[in-house]
């Protein structure tokens, strides 16, 4: 490789196309992670879309979200007061995830693991705040997945779906989180090094990015 | 420069050591073995997808014969034989086998990244095949609404294994895209970053290239596969209308509204479009491999074809309403996707030239690998040229779902990749066993295979010409049918029995030579490439000398380098003056 002609004037096309690994330094886990993302992300992606379609197609009136989502706080109906909730518990869950990765690599084991643990219930909380905005959907306003009292029936059918399949995505994070605290905890990584805390990280990250393109494209739009 | 960097993990991975038959052979964590277990279930189930197409053609020659061939059956065999081909064969044969087996081998790796998670993923595809098989025994049997599942017809009365194939197809689908993502992570992963000292991407074989990109491909569009499964199985089970529209089945009106059946097609072909090359890149990369060192020749233009396939692989994510000119949607979406598929034609015909340079004035050796390889360059640009013609929207539209459809896509992505699996079962045997197969025996494999191929998908176009519409269980009185259409439906059906027949000559040859085969020692081709300079053959697990993994010094393909001692210089053999990949 001495000798730089053409393309190979661009050290990034070295770096890239060198031996051994394309991106130095990056452990085979958190690679494999990013591309399970990038899978993970098409996957979202159509869901989305196909909830886009199919709210374009039906013939009947979209329910107005900001009344559906609607909770009575000292008696007046907060429009999208629970969601607002559920997204700051996330948002908030993003940021000790990322004091734990940093707690991680500098070998702080307490922290590090106590952080994944206020992680993991700050996502089961939300889980926790999701199922009973399914429930109050389900019995109060009689939302159903093949129909509803407000209008198009692909309104249940498009949230139960997404909301759904997010939250499995959550409470995988929540077991997984909890698998990988109580390891750190018990110093099960001491010579491989805390990659694996940033790992989990990726994908807890991701859920919660997932979240705000659902919020924004179905409780917003 | 780098040579000198440590390659993390990799040169003192510690291999999972078996203790047991089961953990050997059955719970095995050896990417070899893996691969093995892959190609046999996939041949397996392919079997049974042949015997299908067998059915379909008795039938199709000789209508009112065979009582035991209904209609409804007759769709169930199409569905069947479509699904298994594509997905549980060609994809799984050509990534989880393939893959499986080349990567770590051709990259210089002791194993996958993640041994266990790839172990799973075989049990994982073989679970997706348990469900798809149980089709058979569930009430109503397989599903019958075409390969393509399209909604609404697939999950209505009137179509065949309404009520639990459709199920069992889609769920068995699910799984296999969770087989296939986890063995996929792994491939990616491998090799991105897990090659060897001197393993550069522009030094990897072509073979790593095409199954590498092929499986980005794979992790990028089953999830479209994925994600219209499950709402389709949400359609079915608890009565969602995402994919229905208000129909009235039967003179009921059902209770579905609103949903977009157009919907299921953009996703379905989403993925549908890349799945044809997930199939056809690693053919690519591997026949090109075949060619170089039947040759004896360097792969003609590598840079070239390695951007050949990256091109493919993007290009193929935009051109996949080229399967829906007839499905009423925007005619301006038509003439996008024209120009996109008629662009691929470009890198696709790069490729094809530079097999034909590869074989200009080289020192060609008709081995059985190479019979299988010129085949497929034939047979590919049979099924590349109609191609263009149901790319253009106007050509397209009679020629739609007509026999010609079913000529293109057969030779194109059917036999085109399977004659070049075969070549590679050829060329590779030696290496997974230690014995050379049959000559005679793949003679015979080879010739009767080919010409039969041509014998049965040639008259095809005429058939489409014709007009014969495809997936007509008969075609009874038709006045549009040619009387011809019936004698040349017999000689296909005579051809393809023959054929079929004529695969249990191959698979003979699989378990005789394991027996019986001469021994083919480590390098029986002389082959450049890593996968043939291990020091043991058949690879014992971990592949190569503890804590030393090989080094690579050149590309894949110095084949007759003018002033080499041999014919063939491996890439394991350090530069001197003579090098040729400057």
């Amino acid at each position: 490789m001495a000798e730089a002609t053409g393309l190979r004037n661009l050290q990034i096309v070295d770096d890239w196309a060198a031996d051994i690994e394309v991106f130095r330094g990056v452990p085979w886990g958190k690679a494999m992670m990013w591309i399970f993302l990038l899978s993970d992300t098409f996957i979202f992606t159509c869901f989305l879309t196909a909830y886009m379609t199919v709210r374009m197609t039906t013939a009947e009136p979209w329910p107005n979200p900001s009344e559906v989502f609607a909770l009575e706080a000292f008696g007046v109906p907060v429009p999208l007061l629970l969601i607002a909730i559920m997204t700051f518990i996330l948002i908030t869950s993003s940021g000790t995830m990322a004091m734990a990765v940093n707690m991680g690599y500098r070998r702080k084991r307490g922290p590090a693991a106590l952080l994944m643990v206020v992680t993991a219930i700050l996502g089961a909380s939300f889980v926790g705040m999701q199922a009973f905005e399914w429930t109050k959907l389900i019995i109060d306003e009689g939302v159903r997945p093949w129909g509803n009292p407000m209008g198009a029936p692909q309104f249940g059918s498009a949230f139960f779906m997404i909301t759904g399949f997010h939250g499995l995505h959550v409470s995988a994070g929540v077991i997984y989180l909890a698998i990988v605290a109580w390891r750190v905890w018990r110093g099960h990584y001491e010579q491989q090094g805390y990659d694996i805390v940033e790992i989990t990280g990726l994908y807890w990250h991701f859920v919660d990015l997932v979240w705000v393109f659902i919020f924004a494209f179905f409780y917003l739009w | 420069m780098a040579v000198e960097a440590q390659i993390p993990y990799q040169e003192a991975m510690e291999v999972h050591h078996p203790h047991s038959w089961i953990t050997k052979y059955w719970f095995s964590q050896d990417h070899k073995v893996i691969a093995i277990q892959y190609g046999i279930t996939a041949i397996g189930v392919g079997l049974v997808a042949l015997a299908l197409s067998a059915l379909m053609r008795l039938q199709l020659g000789f209508p009112d014969t065979f009582d035991f061939i209904d209609p409804e059956a007759y769709y169930q065999f199409i569905t069947m034989h479509g699904m298994i081909m594509v997905i549980y064969l060609l994809t799984a044969l050509l990534l989880g086998g393939f893959g499986n087996y080349l990567i770590p081998l051709m990259c210089g790796a002791r194993d996958m990244v993640f041994p266990f998670v790839n172990m799973i993923s075989y049990h994982v595809y073989f679970l997706s095949v348990i469900v798809l098989l149980a089709s058979y025994f569930v009430p109503g049997g397989p599903t019958g609404a075409g390969w393509t599942l399209y909604p609404p017809q697939a999950i209505l009365e009137g179509t065949p294994g309404v009520d639990w194939g459709i199920l069992t197809m889609l769920g068995s689908l699910a799984i296999f895209i969770v087989a296939f993502t986890m063995g996929g992570l792994n491939y990616v992963t491998t090799i991105l970053q897990a090659r060897t000292r001197g393993m550069t991407l522009m030094r990897m074989p072509l073979s790593v290239w095409g199954i590498f990109i092929a499986t980005v491909l794979g992790l990028l569009a089953f999830p479209a596969l994925f994600v219209s499964a499950i709402m389709m199985i949400l359609d079915k089970t608890i009565g969602t209308s995402f994919f229905m529209p208000a129909v009235s089945s039967l003179g009921e009106t059902l209770d579905y509204s609103g949903g977009s059946p157009l919907l299921f097609q953009h996703l379905f072909w989403f993925f549908g479009h890349p799945e044809v090359y997930i199939v056809a890149l690693p053919a690519f990369g591997i026949v090109s491999d075949l060619i170089s060192t039947h040759a004896r020749k360097n792969i003609f233009g590598y840079r070239m074809m390695v951007w050949a396939i990256v091109a493919i692989g993007v290009l193929s994510f935009i051109v996949w309403a080229h399967h829906m000119y007839v499905s009423g949607m925007h005619p301006w979406f038509g003439f996008f996707f024209a120009t996109t598929t008629l662009i691929i034609a470009v890198p696709t015909a790069i490729k094809v030239y530079n097999w034909t340079l590869t074989l200009w004035r080289a020192n060609i050796h008709l081995t059985v690998p190479m019979l299988f390889a010129i085949a497929f360059i034939i047979t590919f640009v049979m099924g590349g040229i109609t191609g263009l013609f149901l790319g253009n929207v106007i050509v397209d539209v009679p020629l739609s779902d007509t026999y010609f459809v079913v000529a293109h896509f057969h030779m194109v992505m059917g036999v085109a990749p399977i004659l070049v699996i075969f070549g590679a079962i050829y060329h590779w045997y030696p290496k997974m066993t230690g014995k050379m197969l049959n000559d005679t025996l793949g003679h015979i494999h080879f010739w009767v295979t080919f010409l039969g191929t041509y014998i049965i998908y040639y008259p095809m176009h005429y058939l489409g010409f014709v007009g014969v519409p495809r997936r007509y269980f008969a075609n009874g009185e038709m006045a549009i049918i040619d009387s011809s259409v019936e004698m040349l439906n017999q000689s296909i059906t005579i051809a393809a029995l023959i054929v079929g027949i004529f695969q249990i000559v191959f698979l003979w040859n699989l378990i005789y030579s394991y027996y019986r085969g001469k021994d083919s020692g480590h390098n029986p081709w002389k082959a450049t490439t890593l996968e043939w300079q291990t020091p043991e053959t058949p690879p014992r697990h971990g592949n190569w000398e503890d804590n030393q993994l090989p080094t690579v010094h050149r590309w894949a393909y110095d084949y007759s380098v003018p002033g080499a001692e041999d014919d063939f210089v491996p890439q394991t053999v350090p530069q001197t003056a003579p090098r040729s990949d400057a």
